[in-house]
C-alpha cells in the first residue's frame, strides 16, 4: 500500500482576493461596467455628467464678484477670458444681497429678524429634539410668537403683550365656566371672552399701559418687510399655524356632530377647489374694495391668514390619511380604556396618525414654503419681486441667471433641511412594526 | 324692512367713502406722506436702489407732488403695484395717485372712473430685429415670429397692425419684460415689440446693441401720465399742476441751478408768478405761495428728470422726440400760469 493521501491533511493559507473583486476596481467592475450594455450606459452617463459641469461650474467659479454694473463685468469677464459667455456675474450678488435677504427692513435694525430667527430654532428645539431638550424650555416656545412679532414689527411691547393677554382670558373663562356648567360652555364662553378682550379691550389697554409705562422699540412699516425674510415669515406663520388649525379640521371632518362635520368640509373643499393665487387676489384686491377707505388692514397680515387657511386645508387631508390608517382596534382599545374623546385623541390616536402623516405633512411644509414666492405677483418684494425690481435698476438690467441661481439656493438650503429632519424624525419614531 | 336697512347701510358706507374721498389733499397733509403708486420696477421709470430708495422718472413725479404738498420730497411712501392691482389700489384709496407709466385711454378715464393729470411721457410701440435679419421696415415682416407680452393694449395693437397691412405673424407670448429679453436674445422670435422707450432701454442691456435695431414705425399712441380718483377736483388740481409746473420751468428757463436766484423775483412775471413771488396761484390750490419752488426743487425742471433719468446721457439714451417742449417741436406745452 502506498501512502498516497489524496485529502489535503494542511489547511492553505487564505489568500488575499484578487484586486478585480475588492476596493476601488471591484466596485467598478460590478457596478459601473457589470456587462457590455452597461458599460455603454457608464460611458454616456460620464459624458453628460462632464457636458453638464463642464458648462456649470465655470459659470459658477470663473466670475465676476467685483463690479458696479452688468457692463462693467462684461468688461471684467472680456478682459479675464476673452468671452462674455459662460461666465456669471455674481457682482449682481455682492450689491445686493442685503436687499434679497432683509428686502427694505432698515439697515441698522438688521439684528432683530437675525435675532428673531435665532429664537426661532431655540423655540423650535424642544419642539423638534423632545428626548435631548428640557420640557421647561416649551414655556419660551409659547411666549416667542408674540416675542417674534414684538420684534419684527417693533413698536410698544403691550400690543403683544395684550395679544398674549387675551389667551389669559380665555383660559380663565374656560376654567370658571367649565367647573360651574360644562365644557362645552367654558368653550364657547372662553371664544367669545377672548374675542371680546381682542376686539374691545385690549385697544385701551394697550394705550393705558403705553402711557403708564411706555416700553418699545423702533417701528417698522410692514411695506419696508422684504427677500427671503418676507419668505420665511410667511412660511413659518402659516406652518406654525395650519399645523393645529389643520388638526381641529381633520378631526371635525370626521366629527358626528353634524354642523361641525359639514362646516369642516365645506372649508376644506371650498379652499382646496381654488387656487392660492385667487385668495391672493382676494387678500390684496377684494377685502381693499370691501372694507371702509382709510381701514388699515395690514396687507402682510393678510396674506399671512389668507397662507394659513390655504395650508391648513392641505394639512386637514393629509392628517385625515393619517387617521384613515389607523386600525379601528386602536379607537375600540381607546374607548374600552374608559377614555374620554379628547383623552383618546391625544394619548392614543394622534400620536400614531401624526406619525404615519409625517412625509405628508412635511410635503405640506415645503409646498406652503415655496409657494410664498407667489405673493410677488400682488405687489409685495418677496425675493422674486425684488429680482425683478433689481433688474429694473439701469446698472442690472440684463441680468438673469445669477439672481434666480441665488434664490434657488437660499430656497433649496432651507427646503432639504426640513426634508432631511421629517426622516430624522421618522426613524426616531420608528417602532419596528415593518 | 330689510331691504331698507341694507340700503341705509350703503348709502352710509358710500357717504363715508365719499367725505373720506373728498379731502385727498387734507388727507396727505394729515398724514404726512403722500402714498404713491409705482411699478414694481420699469428700467429709468421706477425702481429702488441698493439702498431701497427709489428712483426713477415716474418717481420723480411723486417726489415733486409731495414736496409741494408737505414740503418734503421724502414725504412719498412708494406703493409697488403691478399692472393687475395699480386700478383697485387707486379706487380703494390705499394710494393717492398712480404714477406708473400708465396709457391714458377713454375706457380707463370715462368707464374706470380715474382723472388722468396730463401726460409726463408721450410713447408709442415699436419694433425691435436684429441687424442680421435686414429688415428695414416693420411692413416687411410678412410671416415673423413676434415676442409680445400677454394681456396689455400691445398685443391689441400689435393684431390690429399687421391686420390693416394685410400681413401675417405668429406670436410667442411672453410674460415679463425680462423673460422676454431673454427669449429674443435667444433666437426664439425675430421681433420683439413693446413700447418705444421700453425698447431702447431693453436694448442699451444687450452685450452688442448695435446688432439690433428700432424699426422706424411707431404703432400706436402711448401717452403715460399719473392720474387720480374722479370726483375729488382739488387733489387732481394739485397733481396737474404740478406736472404743469415742472414743464413750464422748462419753458420758462427755471432749473435747479438757478431756482434760487429766480424765485427772488425776475422781469418775467410768469416766473415770478410760477414761483410765488408775485400772485396767489399758491394760495388757490390751497397750498402756500412756493409750493412750485419746492416741486421744482425736488429734482429739477421736467428736462432735468428727464435727462437725469432717461435722457441721452443715461444707458437707456433715450431722446426728447416728441417729448420735447413744444418750442422745440415736441407736444409739451404747459397752459399758462395765471
Amino acid at each position: 500500500m502506498s501512502d498516497v493521501s489524496f485529502v489535503r491533511t494542511e489547511m492553505l493559507p487564505e489568500q488575499a482576493p484578487p484586486a478585480s473583486e475588492v476596493g476601488a476596481i471591484g466596485w467598478i467592475k460590478h457596478n459601473l461596467f457589470s456587462s457590455w450594455f452597461n458599460s455603454i450606459l457608464t460611458l454616456v452617463s460620464l459624458y453628460a455628467i462632464y457636458y453638464v459641469l463642464s458648462g456649470i461650474l465655470p459659470w459658477i467659479f470663473q466670475s465676476v464678484w467685483n463690479a458696479d454694473s452688468l457692463n462693467q463685468c462684461r468688461e471684467i469677464m472680456l478682459e479675464n477670458w476673452g468671452s462674455t459667455h459662460g461666465h456669471a456675474c455674481w457682482a449682481v450678488i455682492n450689491d445686493r444681497w442685503l436687499q434679497l435677504l432683509f428686502g427694505f427692513y432698515p439697515s441698522h435694525l438688521y439684528w432683530r429678524p437675525i435675532l428673531a430667527l435665532i429664537l426661532l430654532l431655540v423655540a423650535l428645539a424642544p419642539v423638534l429634539y423632545s428626548d435631548r431638550v428640557p420640557t421647561k424650555m416649551l414655556i419660551f416656545s409659547a411666549i416667542y410668537p408674540f416675542l417674534m412679532v414684538w420684534l419684527m414689527w417693533g413698536g410698544t411691547i403691550w400690543g403683544p403683550v395684550s395679544a398674549a393677554l387675551g389667551f389669559v382670558v380665555g383660559w380663565g373663562a374656560y376654567t370658571l365656566l367649565s367647573k360651574q356648567l360644562s365644557e362645552l360652555i367654558g368653550l364657547i364662553g372662553a371664544a367669545v371672552a377672548a374675542v371680546i378682550w381682542w376686539l374691545v379691550i385690549s385697544g385701551y389697554f394697550t394705550g393705558a399701559m403705553d402711557s403708564i409705562l411706555p416700553i418699545g422699540i423702533e417701528a417698522v412699516e410692514s411695506r419696508q418687510f422684504g427677500g427671503f425674510m418676507l419668505a420665511i415669515l410667511l412660511g413659518v406663520v402659516a406652518i406654525g399655524v395650519s399645523l393645529p388649525i389643520g388638526i381641529v379640521l381633520a378631526l371635525g371632518r370626521q366629527s358626528d356632530l353634524l354642523i361641525v362635520k359639514y362646516m369642516c368640509v365645506g372649508f376644506i373643499e371650498f379652499i382646496r377647489g381654488v387656487p392660492l393665487i385667487t385668495l391672493l387676489f382676494v387678500a390684496s384686491l377684494l377685502l381693499n374694495l370691501f372694507l371702509p377707505p382709510g381701514t388699515n388692514f395690514d396687507i402682510i397680515l393678510r396674506v399671512m391668514i389668507m397662507m394659513t387657511l390655504f395650508s391648513a386645508a392641505y394639512m386637514a387631508e393629509v392628517i385625515r390619511g393619517g387617521l384613515a390608517a389607523l386600525p379601528r382596534g386602536q379607537y375600540e382599545g381607546a374607548d374600552s380604556l374608559g377614555l374620554n374623546y379628547w383623552q383618546a385623541q391625544r394619548l392614543i390616536i394622534m400620536p400614531q396618525a401624526l406619525k404615519i402623516s409625517i412625509p405628508g405633512i412635511v410635503s405640506t411644509f415645503i409646498g406652503i414654503f415655496k409657494d410664498t414666492t407667489l405673493v410677488s405677483i400682488i405687489g409685495l418684494f418677496d425675493v422674486i419681486g425684488l429680482a425683478s425690481a433689481i433688474r429694473a435698476d439701469t446698472a442690472w438690467n440684463g441680468i438673469y441667471w445669477e439672481l434666480f441661481a441665488f434664490i434657488a439656493a437660499l430656497f433649496f438650503v432651507v427646503c432639504f433641511s426640513m426634508s432631511r429632519y421629517s426622516m430624522y424624525l421618522e426613524r426616531k419614531l420608528q417602532t419596528g412594526h415593518r | 324692512m330689510k331691504k331698507s336697512v341694507i340700503l341705509g347701510v350703503a348709502t352710509i358706507a358710500g357717504l363715508a367713502a365719499g367725505a373720506a374721498v373728498a379731502g385727498t389733499v387734507d388727507d396727505v397733509k394729515a398724514r404726512g406722506k403722500l402714498n404713491c403708486g409705482v411699478t414694481t420696477g420699469l428700467v429709468g421709470f421706477a425702481a429702488p436702489d441698493a439702498n431701497g430708495e427709489w428712483q426713477g422718472f415716474d418717481v420723480s413725479v411723486c417726489r415733486a407732488v409731495a414736496a409741494a404738498v408737505l414740503g418734503d420730497a421724502n414725504a412719498v411712501e412708494f406703493v409697488p403695484t403691478t399692472g393687475k392691482t395699480r386700478f383697485t389700489a387707486l379706487a380703494s384709496g390705499e394710494i393717492d395717485m398712480l404714477a406708473r407709466n400708465t396709457t391714458w385711454t377713454f375706457s380707463r378715464d370715462v368707464d374706470l372712473k380715474f382723472e388722468f393729470t396730463g401726460v409726463n411721457y408721450y410713447d408709442g410701440q415699436g419694433f425691435m430685429v436684429p441687424k442680421a435679419l435686414g429688415v428695414s421696415s416693420a411692413k416687411e415682416l410678412d410671416g415673423a415670429t413676434v415676442c409680445i407680452q400677454t394681456g396689455t393694449t400691445t398685443e391689441l395693437n400689435l393684431a390690429d397692425f399687421f391686420r390693416s397691412n394685410n400681413i401675417s405673424y405668429e406670436p410667442v407670448p411672453i410674460e415679463t419684460n425680462a423673460e422676454a429679453q431673454q427669449q429674443y436674445l435667444a433666437g426664439a422670435c425675430d421681433v420683439y415689440t413693446t413700447d418705444a422707450s421700453g425698447l431702447a432701454a431693453t436694448r442699451a442691456t444687450f452685450e452688442n446693441p448695435g446688432d439690433h435695431v428700432l424699426l422706424p414705425e411707431i404703432i400706436s399712441k402711448e401717452p403715460l401720465g399719473p392720474l387720480v380718483r374722479h370726483g375729488d377736483h382739488e387733489w387732481g388740481d394739485v397733481v396737474r399742476w404740478t406736472l404743469n409746473a415742472l414743464i413750464a420751468a422748462e419753458e420758462l428757463g427755471v432749473t435747479s441751478a438757478n431756482i434760487e436766484e429766480m424765485s427772488a423775483g425776475t422781469d418775467n412775471p410768469e416766473v415770478n408768478r410760477l414761483l410765488g413771488s408775485e400772485g396767489t396761484l399758491g394760495e388757490m390750490l390751497g397750498l402756500d405761495a412756493t409750493w412750485a419752488q419746492r416741486a421744482i426743487k425736488s429734482g429739477g425742471n421736467y428736462g432735468e428728470i428727464f435727462a437725469k433719468n432717461i435722457g441721452e446721457e443715461t444707458p437707456i439714451g433715450l431722446a426728447r422726440g416728441l417729448n420735447a417742449q413744444w418750442t422745440d417741436g415736441g407736444l409739451l406745452y404747459a397752459p399758462p400760469f395765471r
